[in-house]
């Protein structure tokens, strides 16, 4: 579907229109991207997420494809292997350093992307289907970047292994048996390493696959935009091409900027030290933390510290772990309200800004923070705050709010009412 | 409905995290926030020498007369117990010696190899392919022969701590008698933590995560290294920051190749986004005329 005025394409020559009788791909491209697909005009820097999200996978899936030309998952020289690719293959360093830091980048921009979608409500009717997709690829990613961590062997690999694995133990009956199944071992080793490797290398193409549905979701609607009224003429629109590619073109300027700051002068800056320790199973790090994108989700866990009526405290924070994502899923029915943009739902937009940024901001420092005092106790009233905000306080605000009016279209909003 | 069980749901998780944080609040104040222990009372962060190093900085590089020196304290001094196992003799060209130097250099240290008549274990000269030997012939013998502490491989160790290179140096600066070494408070360590006093085959080291080392201070004594002449005295200090320097190196030979690339890439980008900017408003230029009309 698109908006009836579309632009339609039309082929600059035999070659072309020889193509596209047969096999229209490049009007499959000029409509997904190109000058066919009418975006609102009114999108802010926010909307640039998407597009570098995408580019920073094509980047893993490329840096990651070289780099498994020279690494080879075995627990005997994997670490081996990492050093082999640091120091002997070309530019190898550049590869593992660009992949690393890009698994960085991937999830900083996800980041913003997800939260501007809580802002705007980007998850409401009828733009569910891409929410729900979108939190299915921030789900792959996660898995993708705990196994790749893996990888090199060191002491972080084996440990955040060792610990995250361990988090299915706490499931009753079948926990145990679970964790020897996944690890393939009691302890991870060789068949760890291995299969974390092998889905390492599978799961990004399912990526790719998940992030083809949620393009092909976003078309069907099109676009949301930051005053949340949907596009209802020609003039509420611009093409994505020029428009957009020429905006996205700028804002990957910017990122890559940052990016390769990081690659090239604090490489190790989002690292960890200790994972230049070769893994070995009799010596545990003093603090073990996982990378800086899993910190939230991991002071959430670590935040259940005494058992609650019947179930144990090391249970009641993997649940209360993986509800923290698994609750995004049901955020468009949860948000009654009919307005989307935050911009004009005042008491949404305080909450949102005093409420659930400054937990987030909270949980990504005591995650990363030693388990001691008073970082434990920091992270219990943000964790409270973070399923209050989704679960109690959105439902109930959402229903009650009384909202700013509305602009009566995009054009109006960029133009003025005159127009 | 579904909101219903949410809220639900919501107040549950709520009320067990609010469970835990009144358990730990009770603790707290009943028990107080936790003892202050030695680590944190006598811990120190790692310091540059005076004058820091070549390579840091956005635009550092090596300095090769302090890398080869590096090199001899780590060959006469650690080389006795610590491996460096992801470095080649070849690699050593990096620090300005020629061809024939680094197989000379090679040939000096012994390797395992195999008797070619025999098939024994047995040694031989390295070669420039081959990177350095462990000074033990496994881990069991690395333990026996130091108290059960294995001495860690040397190769990235200026990367495996925080602020490795300031680390190393500080650490090999660092060591102090316990009974006579007072922390910021004024205390020394027997006064303040008795049970922390190192045991038998320890050594005190504020430096050092848990105070006290299996190492005993490898460099004793100004002069230990000779330095070839025109280089710097042979202080303790110098041979700390040498070798400090030395295995920032080994830790990442590329390090300042790594800098003197970034630049230019840094450079086109600035560029290309700049050219970037001015073509987005460019081409957003052409929207305006519209809200004129």
């Amino acid at each position: 579907m698109s908006f009836p005025w579309a632009r339609q394409y039309e082929p600059q020559n035999g070659v072309m229109k020889w193509m596209d009788e047969r096999l229209p791909l490049p009007r499959f491209v000029y409509n997904a991207v190109g000058a066919g697909y009418p975006v609102p005009r009114n999108l802010s820097y926010m909307w640039n997420f998407g597009v570098l999200a995408g580019f920073f996978l094509v980047l893993q899936i490329v840096t990651g494809v070289i780099l498994a030309m020279h690494y080879a998952a075995n627990a005997e020289v994997a670490f081996g292997t990492t050093e082999h690719i640091m120091r002997d293959v070309n530019w190898g360093w550049l590869m593992r350093y660009a992949h690393a830091n890009g698994a960085s980048f991937f999830f900083i921009v996800i980041y913003l992307h997800i939260f501007r979608g809580f802002y705007y409500s980007s998850y409401k009717a009828p733009r569910e289907m891409i929410w729900l997709l979108g939190v299915v690829i921030f789900l792959l990613m996660m898995a993708t970047a705990f196994m790749g961590y893996v990888l090199p062997w060191g002491q972080m690999s084996f440990w955040g292994a060792k610990v995250i694995t361990g988090l299915f133990g706490a499931i009753p009956l079948v926990g145990e048996p679970l964790q020897v199944w996944l690890l393939g071992g009691f302890a991870p080793d060789n068949a760890a390493l291995n299969r974390f490797f092998s889905l390492h290398y599978l799961l990004p193409f399912v990526i790719v696959a998940v992030v083809i549905l949620h393009i092909w979701a976003l078309h069907i609607p099109g676009s949301s935009n930051p005053t949340g009224v949907e596009v209802k003429q020609e003039s509420d629109t611009v093409p994505f091409h020029p428009y957009y590619t020429a905006k996205d073109g700028f804002g990957l300027g910017v990122v890559l900027l940052l990016y390769f700051a990081m690659v090239f002068f604090l490489p190790n800056y989002m690292g960890h030290p200790d994972n230049y320790i070769e893994a070995n199973p009799l010596s545990t790090p003093a603090h073990i933390v996982p990378e800086w994108y899993f910190w939230p989700f991991y002071a959430i866990l670590r935040a259940f510290t005494a058992d609650f009526l019947f179930i144990p405290a090391k249970l009641m924070g993997v649940l209360a772990m993986f509800a923290a994502i698994l609750v995004w899923f049901i955020l468009p029915w949860l948000d009654k309200s009919p307005v989307r943009s935050g911009h004009y739902r005042p008491t949404f937009k305080k909450f949102f800004w005093f409420g659930l940024i400054p937990a987030m901001a909270v949980l990504f420092y005591c995650g990363g923070a030693p388990a001691e005092e008073p970082y434990v106790m920091l992270s219990q009233i943000a964790t409270a705050y973070y399923f209050l905000h989704f679960l109690v306080i959105l439902p109930i605000v959402s229903s009650v709010e009384k909202t700013k009016p509305l602009p009566n279209s995009i054009t109006e909003a960029v133009l003025g009412s005159n127009n | 409905m579904i909101r219903l069980i949410s809220i639900l749901v919501g107040l549950g998780f709520t009320a067990a995290v609010l469970w835990a944080f009144g358990n730990g609040a009770y603790v707290a104040v009943t028990e107080g926030m936790g003892e202050p222990t030695a680590e944190h009372e006598f811990h120190l962060h790692p310091h540059a020498p005076e004058g820091g190093y070549s390579f840091e900085g956005a635009f550092g590089k090596w300095d090769q007369q302090q890398l080869q020196r590096g090199y001899q304290v780590y060959k006469e001094v650690c080389a006795a117990c610590h491996s460096m196992k992801f470095v080649s003799f070849r690699n050593l060209e990096a620090l300005g010696y020629s061809e024939a130097e680094v197989k000379a250099e090679a040939a000096s240290w012994q390797v395992p190899g195999v008797d070619p008549n025999t098939g024994e274990a047995t040694t031989r000269p390295g070669l420039s392919t081959d990177n350095f030997p462990s000074p033990y012939p496994n881990k069991i013998a690395a333990a026996a022969a130091n108290n059960n502490a294995i001495p860690p491989d040397l190769s990235l160790m200026a990367k495996a701590r925080h602020n490795g290179t300031h680390y190393i140096y500080s650490l090999l600066t660092g060591y102090a008698d316990p009974a006579t070494y007072k922390n910021e408070a004024g205390e020394t360590l027997a006064e303040a933590f008795p049970a922390t006093m190192p045991g038998t085959g320890l050594h005190f080291n504020p430096y050092f995560a848990n105070l006290n080392l299996a190492m005993a201070p490898p460099l004793i004594s100004d002069g230990q290294v000779t330095y070839a002449e025109g280089n710097p005295e042979p202080t303790i200090h110098q041979m700390a920051e040498d070798v400090s320097a030395f295995l920032t190196w080994t830790a990442e030979p590329s390090m300042v190749k790594r800098k003197q690339t970034g630049w230019p890439v840094l450079g086109f980008l600035l560029f290309a986004s700049i050219l970037a900017f001015l073509a987005y408003k460019n081409i957003w230029a052409g929207l305006k005329p519209k809200k004129a009309g």
